[in-house]
């Protein structure tokens, strides 16, 4: 699972009938500390999350069982919004 | 499945349902680098090496519950003997 903050969303007017009233983010991918790292991801939105939030990621088949996602063709999902990150070193 | 350390833990409020109750951590990749958030499924801490099962099987630690991760802490790793 991967750390990320939201850029922005994806606007799709033909798609996938089972990705119909999905919200589609584009994530760019953080590390710990909320520093951009390389690489972004499209992950559907299962908890409400919005522009500037770090969220978790959840990727591959896994992300199906995310809420809401079950038989839809989705391989990235956002199931939480992160308040904070404790590091311990 | 490979061998982490746990670093820290991340704190959401705000979460999918199957996620509440189970502590989100932060392991460091050993051998290869890399952080990633892994759930909690055997009680570890900060500073334990743990090892992690990747990909739908992740879930599988959590019996009879549809959790959404790719990432589980499956075991504690008390010794590691390395050939070379």
């Amino acid at each position: 699972m991967l750390l990320a903050r939201i850029t922005g969303t994806v606007v799709a007017t033909r798609k996938d009938p089972r990705l119909e009233g999905k919200k589609l983010l584009i994530c760019q991918l953080v590390n710990p500390r909320g520093e951009d790292e390389k690489g972004y991801i499209i992950a559907v939105d299962t908890v409400a999350a919005g522009y500037g939030e770090k969220v978790l990621i959840v990727q591959g088949s896994s992300a199906r069982m995310a809420a809401g996602c079950k038989d839809t063709p989705v391989d990235a999902a956002i199931v939480g919004i992160v308040d904070h990150v404790e590091e311990e070193r | 499945m490979y061998l982490g350390k746990v670093v820290g833990n991340v704190v959401c409020s705000v979460k999918d349902d199957a996620l509440v109750g189970i502590r989100l951590m932060l392991v460091e990749r050993l051998y290869g680098g890399g952080t990633v958030v892994a759930l909690d499924a055997v009680g570890s801490g900060p500073g334990e090496t743990v090892y992690v099962c990747r990909g739908k099987e992740a879930s599988f630690a959590f019996k009879g519950r549809e959790v959404p991760t790719e990432a589980t802490i499956v075991a504690i790793v008390d010794d590691v003997q390395r050939m070379e």
